[in-house]
């Protein structure tokens, strides 16, 4: 399935240039700082902002962009960040309203209101439920509809940690359980690492890059956005091995093993772990009496200082996967690191961010 | 008391045919002044109000200019109907629309302003056309704007003197409403009759304004 959007709208501090193919699978992450203009492409897609400068084209089907398809013939999913249930209407009403105006499509509604878990919400009122009952609620909504692809705009962006916590990884598995593409608008990196398996980054009205989110997690320009702080990578493994005694779960990176805390998952399980590159620690030689399990070998692709700081990003190619690090450049001077040179990445066990693992119960 | 009732049925007549003639014209201009970023809004705003500020007699006497058969208006009504719109009841109905058009456009452009975009682009989005959004969104949500806008219509067009004595004259049984009534009782000195039409008039519209208050005020709309 491909989408592609051509956009060239005034905005009010900028310009919006969009020329973009999105393949829409699975969940396609569109991330950038608040007000870059995000929100103005997924209602072009929808079908809510016209305009002289842009085209909608899904799939060969002209949407937008000469005649203009009305939002109500597009069968897109909208879900808002406020939601918009309709007042007036319960749960279970809210639900009808999309049953009876879907055409096509096999999304059953046990099956909605069983993996979003609100049968126990059907009879209430809209203004009984909690944010993220609301957000769940148009999800299911939005997925009675039966849409060829959903459009989720920061559904999350007023939740707080636990609600979040529990909808995220429904979010990741909507293209699998009903065979609905995604696109997910947000401005949170840690979104992105769990739910995203592309991303198209956005900066002042324009993409600036785009690809599967491994990799675009460990580009430059992703530092400019996210901060600093929050840089880093992830590896995508399966649950190999538990140690019960020792509270410890082993993951399997492309037949690298990875030592963290117990997690609830059965053996086979495929994860996403997001290692922070400030958690990274860079050695020459293997340390020896060291409590930091786990220990990899690797070498430097990239070594990019950082102007005006003490640090400097260094990317490493572990064979089947890639960590960043963050080290001082005294450390680099010292040790004789350089593109190329071999090193041992060390990373502590606890580290590994465990909000980060979809599909996981926690402990 | 053998009061003559004739005039307040007449009224209450007069104030329903009214008030459904509003909501059918109403509603759409409600609708696109509450929707619209034309520059036209405000000048169409004005007008809307005029009846507000105008007094009746200053309406009444162009509505008498144009409803007279002698007008193109009146003319043409007359020619089509074979009936003049001046001292009849249909030229009361259409010189109360234009009385009542704020009471009735008003309340239900606020109502669908407080409604926005939001959810009419959510019933879009779960592929509801515009009008299924209008009657199945909006509508409902703008159900308080159209609880105001009929009382206030209604009650309005009941108190109504001015226009109607300009318009419809004093003929019983076509166009003598209650408060021609009560003005022809005081004239004639008498106060039995006037105070006894004048009680009716007050009691029930205070019970009307009673009744939309407290349900406006106990029951959150809500339609299933």
């Amino acid at each position: 399935m491909a989408l592609s959007v051509r956009i060239d709208l005034p905005r009010k501090d900028f310009r919006l240039r969009i020329d973009h193919m999105f393949s829409v699978k699975g969940v396609t992450a569109l991330f950038g700082p608040s007000g870059c203009g995000k929100t103005s492409i997924l209602r072009v897609i929808a079908g809510l902002e016209k305009g002289a400068g842009t085209e909608v084209i899904w799939n060969g089907t002209p949407w937008q962009g000469g005649a203009m398809m009305p939002p109500h013939h597009r069968r897109v999913g909208y879900v808002f960040q406020d939601a918009q249930l309709f007042s007036h209407l319960n749960v279970d009403a809210n639900l009808r309203f999309a049953e009876k105006r879907a055409t096509g499509g096999d999304i059953q509604r046990d099956d909605v209101v069983v993996t979003l878990g609100i049968r126990h919400l059907l009879g209430r009122g809209v203004a009984d439920l909690s944010g993220g009952e609301r957000q769940r609620v148009s999800m299911a909504r939005s997925l009675l509809s039966q849409p060829k692809l959903m459009l989720m705009d920061e559904p999350l962006a007023a939740l707080d940690h636990r609600a979040k916590a529990g909808i995220l990884p429904l979010i990741q598995s909507l293209p699998r359980r009903f065979g609905v593409p995604v696109i997910y608008v947000t401005h949170a990196l840690d979104e992105v690492a769990q739910v995203a398996d592309s991303v198209a980054m956005m900066k002042l009205g324009e993409i600036i890059d785009a690809g599967p989110v491994a990799a675009m997690l460990e580009r430059p320009e992703m530092q400019s956005l996210t901060g600093r702080f929050e840089a880093g990578s992830i590896l995508e493994g399966t649950v190999s091995a538990h140690d019960m005694a020792m509270h410890l779960t082993q993951v399997d990176v492309g037949g690298v093993p990875f030592e963290m805390p117990f997690l609830d998952a059965p053996v086979g399980t495929l994860l996403r772990l997001r290692v922070r590159a400030r958690d990274v620690t860079l050695a020459t030689e293997r340390p020896k009496g060291i409590s930091t399990r786990n220990i990899l070998k690797g070498t430097i692709m990239r070594l990019m200082p950082e102007a005006e700081t003490a640090f400097s990003e260094v990317l490493i190619d572990l064979g089947p996967a890639h960590v960043q690090a963050r080290v001082t450049h005294a450390a680099v001077r010292d040790l004789g690191l350089s593109e190329g040179s071999d090193v041992f990445a060390l990373i502590k066990s606890v580290s590994f961010d465990r909000r980060a693992l979809p599909g996981v119960k926690q402990r | 008391m053998n009061a003559d009732l004739a005039p307040l049925w007449l009224s209450l007549r007069l104030a329903l045919v009214t008030t459904l003639a509003l909501l059918v014209l109403g509603t759409p201009l409600a609708w696109w002044l509450a929707m619209t970023k034309s520059r036209v809004k405000p000048f169409l705003e004005a007008v809307t109000a005029l009846p507000l500020v105008l007094p009746p007699t200053v309406l009444g006497f162009y509505l008498l200019i144009v409803l007279s058969p002698n007008s193109a208006v009146g003319g043409l009504f007359l020619s089509v109907t074979g009936q003049s719109l001046t001292f009849s009841f249909t030229g009361l109905v259409v010189a109360s629309v234009v009385y009542s058009l704020p009471f009735m456009v008003q309340p239900l452009q606020s109502a669908f302003e407080g409604v926005g975009r939001g959810p009419l682009e959510a019933a879009a989005t779960l592929g509801a056309s515009p009008i299924d959004r209008f009657f199945s969104v909006a509508s409902p949500l703008a159900l308080r704007g159209y609880i105001t806008g009929f009382v206030l219509s209604f009650t309005h067009t009941l108190g109504e003197f001015g226009v109607i004595l300009m318009v419809g004259g004093n003929i019983p049984g076509r166009t003598k409403v209650i408060s021609i009534a009560i003005y022809e009782n005081v004239e004639t000195l008498d106060y039995a009759q006037a105070h006894w039409l004048s009680a009716v008039l007050l009691g029930f519209s205070f019970a009307v304004l009673l009744l939309v208050f407290t349900v406006n005020r106990r029951i959150p709309v809500k339609v299933i």
